[in-house]
């Protein structure tokens, strides 16, 4: 039976077994939660609806943050990508559009899935349901592409963290994008190994990214990090799908996030005292919200 | 750790620790009230002093108080909700020495003038732990099934409510308690391995020398 010591563990378990990280982590959840794969599948798939239902409201005109710092961004995007007018094509406008819709609805006090934490909630529904949407796949291979990116969560929540507090943004957004990329590579009909090469590129893209909210509201940066996030996704996916390798292996990466996650400075790890939390203009906005 | 801890909750934004934590809190505090509120104090230490406004924190304990669970689509409009239903709820920054920087601190009041006080703190990722009921030290998770137990300080009442539990075949994993003084009130948290139901609860509350049983359903 697998574990989620590391990803070269699941690589070598489903490469062994001729199948997908999702089948095998599928089986083992069932068992582990004492529970039938149907009844483990059906809450995942659950979640992924909750995930659409997101993307839908959160790209009301309206929306706007308790704070009112954020809200709009997913309903501009959408305009741009209704009128063709940005740059890169359906699917990546269309992801973007998805990613800022749940940070924002999240900012506004709506409903998300935490994927791997509220604050990097955009990142793995916009990539799994926009490459669903976009390559016409399947519900269950959306579904199934939500348990390898969960395998992947894991072995980095053990072996490193999945907290901002801890490890900054890296860990949180970073996660998320290293999750995503492993789903889209498993949609896309990738082999185990190359899962394992996009979560590694991921999150080497990402690696010291400090955790610096302004006002210490998962707001800015954290919307379009999550728009960041998911085209790091993309990127490391596509790369790994076209046999481009990483040199440095998944879970020595993840290594080296825990280290680094471990030195870098506690006023950039979400208390919100330095970095872009500690510039004039969100010095400004805390005091607005918050008073002096 | 499943793969629903990693993908999951299922949650009301904007944060694991000030929204779905605090809506834990928050619904502990109601349990052990056992009735409907109609006042609610609450004080808050450290981060959430600093930041509820912006993170919905105050929404989210009025919440929980009322009941609702993490996820509930009500808890933006949870302070409205509470001014119909009679809850006059008022916040306050406090400082609470050594208390973890999420950490509220809260008193209900109940239509039959039943009181209590509760001190909990969202230690991250929507995890919580309760510290204080009524001022006697506790440390509950909320994770497994657990009762809250207040009862007066006498022989014998600790192994009534144990041999009762054994009688009902439900295993005990954790057990501490406290007291205010010698002889005085005193509160028994246990968590316990099976599911409890609520006829089973009262039938404990029946023992000599208990005052109130609450029995929190994993969260």
């Amino acid at each position: 039976m697998i574990n989620y010591l590391s990803v070269n563990g699941l690589v070598q378990a489903a490469t062994l077994q001729d199948c997908r990280i999702s089948d095998l982590v599928l089986e083992q959840q069932a068992q582990q939660l004492e529970q039938t794969p149907e009844q483990v599948y059906a809450t995942m798939a659950q979640s992924l609806s909750v995930m659409r239902q997101a993307v839908i409201d959160g790209t009301y005109p309206d929306l706007r943050s308790t704070s009112g710092l954020s809200g709009g961004a997913a309903f501009r995007m959408k305009c741009a990508v209704d009128d063709s007018k940005n740059i890169c094509g359906h699917l990546f406008g269309s992801a973007m559009v998805k990613a800022l819709a749940v940070s924002e609805l999240n900012a506004a006090m709506g409903k998300i899935v935490a994927a791997p934490t509220a604050g990097s909630c955009g990142i793995i529904p916009a990539a799994v349901l926009t490459m669903q949407e976009e390559h016409l796949f399947s519900e269950d291979t959306a579904v199934r592409a939500l348990f390898t990116a969960s395998a992947i969560g894991m072995v980095i929540a053990q072996n490193a963290s999945i907290s901002g507090a801890e490890g900054g943004c890296q860990a949180e957004c970073g996660s998320a994008s290293a999750m995503a990329a492993a789903a889209l590579v498993e949609m896309a009909g990738g082999t185990p190994q190359q899962v394992s090469h996009a979560c590694a590129i991921a999150l080497k893209n990402v690696l010291g990214l400090v955790c610096d909210p302004v006002a210490g509201l998962v707001e800015i940066p954290c919307i379009k990090r999550n728009a960041m996030g998911t085209a790091n996704a993309f990127v490391a996916a596509e790369l790994a799908l076209a046999g481009i390798e990483s040199a440095i292996p998944a879970d020595e990466v993840i290594v080296a996030m825990k280290r680094i996650g471990d030195v870098m400075p506690v006023s950039l790890k979400e208390t919100a005292d330095g970095g872009l939390a500690d510039t004039p203009t969100a010095r400004k906005l805390r005091e607005e919200i918050f008073g002096a | 750790m499943n793969v629903f801890d990693i993908i999951g909750p299922v949650m009301i934004g904007p944060s694991s620790s000030h929204t779905a934590g605090a809506v834990r809190i928050g619904r502990i505090a109601g349990a052990l009230l056992g009735e409907a509120p109609v006042k609610a104090e609450i004080g808050l230490h450290g981060s959430f002093a600093k930041t509820y406004k912006g993170h919905g924190t105050d929404k989210a304990l009025a919440a929980g108080i009322m009941g609702m669970e993490p996820s509930d689509g009500r808890i933006r409009q949870s302070l409205q909700l509470a001014a119909e239903r009679g809850m006059e709820i008022s916040f306050y920054e406090t400082h609470i020495d050594g208390a973890h920087p999420n950490t509220a601190l809260i008193a209900l009041t109940g239509t039959s003038g039943k009181t209590v006080l509760l001190e909990g703190a969202s230690i991250g990722g929507g995890n919580i732990r309760i510290r204080k009921v009524n001022g006697m030290g506790v440390d509950v998770s909320g994770e497994a099934t657990t009762f809250i137990i207040l009862h007066n300080d006498t022989p014998g009442t600790i192994a009534a409510v144990t041999q009762f539990l054994a009688g009902q075949n439900i295993n005990i994993g954790s057990f501490r308690l406290n007291r205010r003084q010698k002889g005085g009130l005193a509160v028994m948290t246990l968590e316990v391995d099976s599911p409890v139901t609520a006829q089973l609860n009262r039938a404990l509350e029946q023992l000599p020398n208990i005052i109130s049983s609450t029995v929190l359903a994993p969260q």
